[in-house]
């Protein structure tokens, strides 16, 4: 598993210690996130890792698993910055 | 934009004195606001507004959203000062603070969710405070409870539509645009709409039990056609965020200037516990009254410990700022409401009249614990974070 992903779980399992979540689970399937949950979800990726998810990239898709969201952070690595 | 129902003002409130200095920081916001704020602010209150005089000086004073970037207009305030800058005008006068509040509302969603378009068009005004911003939420039948909201926002045209009602509007007497919260197809979006918009009508509420001053108003939209570009953020799923994001600082301000109603009640307690006397004794000197004191001094401080650590943590980026946020505001304003009774109850019949400000620290507290939140929801999402943290 790489450390994003690491990072990821261990962002979800530290607000949800009762669950256990592995890297492809689908959280909304599971019932976690609400938007409250979502907005501490985009902040922790942004701060932890250095980027800023612009409005086209907060789909569904992009936060469903550890491993999307690993995914989508590797994207936002490799492009240049927009302002 | 039609406005029915003006009501006059009972008097027309005095003018500040001009502005010499910007505000950058607690010890600048205090001169700011004991020269120009607490002086009228009790006039203020009887006249229902605040005059336009002042929100120039507060233009002046660089106050309207100094955490803009500078490229925007702003000074890059961290949110630590500007919690401290809101808790001082906090303490002069809620009605001011409340504007503060959803202009920094409107400032902070343009900045942090608009396109590059939308901040070069947006953010330099509010900055200089030439479009004030309102915050539009609340309906007739929806509070606290968002998701009973009925605005709709409707594609059309490759625009939108917008109709619906919204109620409790801070600032909505006064305000250039407003930050609407409307259901859409998807979800609940954000729009930007200007005040002048054909179809916008804003109806005063006057009389109201505190924050007097903040010109609350009554916001209906009717048709209203707009650019494919009043929408702000994303659409979709991560829509209430925006939605969390806004009030989340919404919050954070309220909590500053509960902060500052609280030393507000402390400064005016201990000055009357001073001066008056019972039996040849002064107040302050009975210690049922240095009990009362003793409380204002301890939750101040601890009031003012809980908005310093949600701001460092904004200022950090980190997510435990929401909650940190919730839990600041929920005993800052409960602490503002009980200290504001003890203030009045140290001034007895004093306290009830107009002739010295607790009364209105008691009208405002209240308030404090009704909006950006009532209390009974903070509480249930505060014991939320508990359930959700457990570990067995």
């Amino acid at each position: 598993m790489t450390d994003t992903k690491s990072q990821i779980l261990g962002f979800v399992r530290d607000r949800y210690p009762q669950a256990e979540i592995t890297e492809s689970q689908d959280i909304f399937a599971l019932g976690f996130v609400n938007s409250l949950f979502a907005m501490e979800l985009v902040m922790f990726v942004e701060k932890t890792f250095g980027v800023t998810i612009p409005n086209e990239e907060l789909r569904i898709d992009n936060f469903r698993t550890a491993n999307s969201m690993s995914e989508l952070v590797s994207r936002l690595l490799a492009e240049p910055a927009v302002a | 934009m039609t406005v029915t129902g003006v009501a006059p003002p009972a008097a027309a409130p005095p003018v500040p004195a001009a502005v010499t200095a910007r505000v950058t920081d607690r010890r600048s916001a205090r001169a700011f606001v004991d020269t120009h704020v607490a002086p009228y602010a009790d006039a203020y209150d009887r006249a229902g507004r605040v005059p336009e005089e002042l929100l120039r000086r507060v233009a002046e004073a660089g106050l309207w959203a100094p955490f803009l970037p500078p490229e925007a207009g702003g000074a890059g305030m961290d949110w630590v000062t500007l919690g401290e800058v809101h808790e001082e005008v906090g303490r002069g006068c809620s009605s001011l603070r409340s504007l503060l509040t959803v202009h920094t509302m409107a400032a902070w969603t343009v900045q942090r969710w608009g396109s590059p378009e939308q901040r070069e068009r947006w953010a330099p005004a509010f900055a200089a405070g030439e479009r004030l911003g309102a915050f539009c939420l609340s309906e007739p039948g929806a509070g606290s409870d968002t998701s009973g909201i009925t605005t709709t926002a409707a594609e059309s045209g490759g625009g939108w539509v917008l109709n619906g009602v919204k109620k409790w509007t801070t600032g909505g007497q006064r305000a250039d645009v407003f930050l609407v919260f409307a259901r859409t197809a998807a979800s609940i979006g954000a729009f930007l709409v200007p005040r002048d918009t054909p179809g916008v009508q804003v109806r005063p509420i006057d009389d109201m039990l505190g924050t007097r001053a903040s010109m609350l108003a009554e916001i209906s939209f009717t048709d209203v056609v707009l650019d494919r570009d009043a929408l702000l953020g994303p659409s979709g799923f991560t829509a209430g965020m925006v939605l969390t994001g806004t009030l989340d600082l919404g919050r954070y301000s309220v909590a500053a200037g509960s902060v500052g109603i609280v030393q507000a009640c402390l400064e005016a307690s201990a000055a009357y516990a001073a001066s008056r006397e019972v039996g040849g004794t002064p107040l302050a000197k009975l210690p049922l009254i240095q009990a009362k004191l003793s409380d204002m001094v301890t939750d101040a401080r601890a009031a003012r410990l809980l908005l310093a650590e949600a701001g460092r943590l904004k200022d950090a980026g980190e997510a435990s700022t929401i909650m940190a946020t919730w839990v600041a505001k929920y005993f800052a304003s409960t602490a503002a409401a009980r200290h504001a009774s003890e203030a009045v109850q140290i001034h007895g019949a004093n306290g009830c009249s107009t002739d010295y400000p607790v009364a209105r620290y008691y009208r405002d507290a209240k308030v404090m614990e009704i909006i950006e939140g009532s209390n009974e929801i903070q509480r249930m999402t505060i014991a939320g974070q508990a359930d959700r943290e457990r570990t067995g």
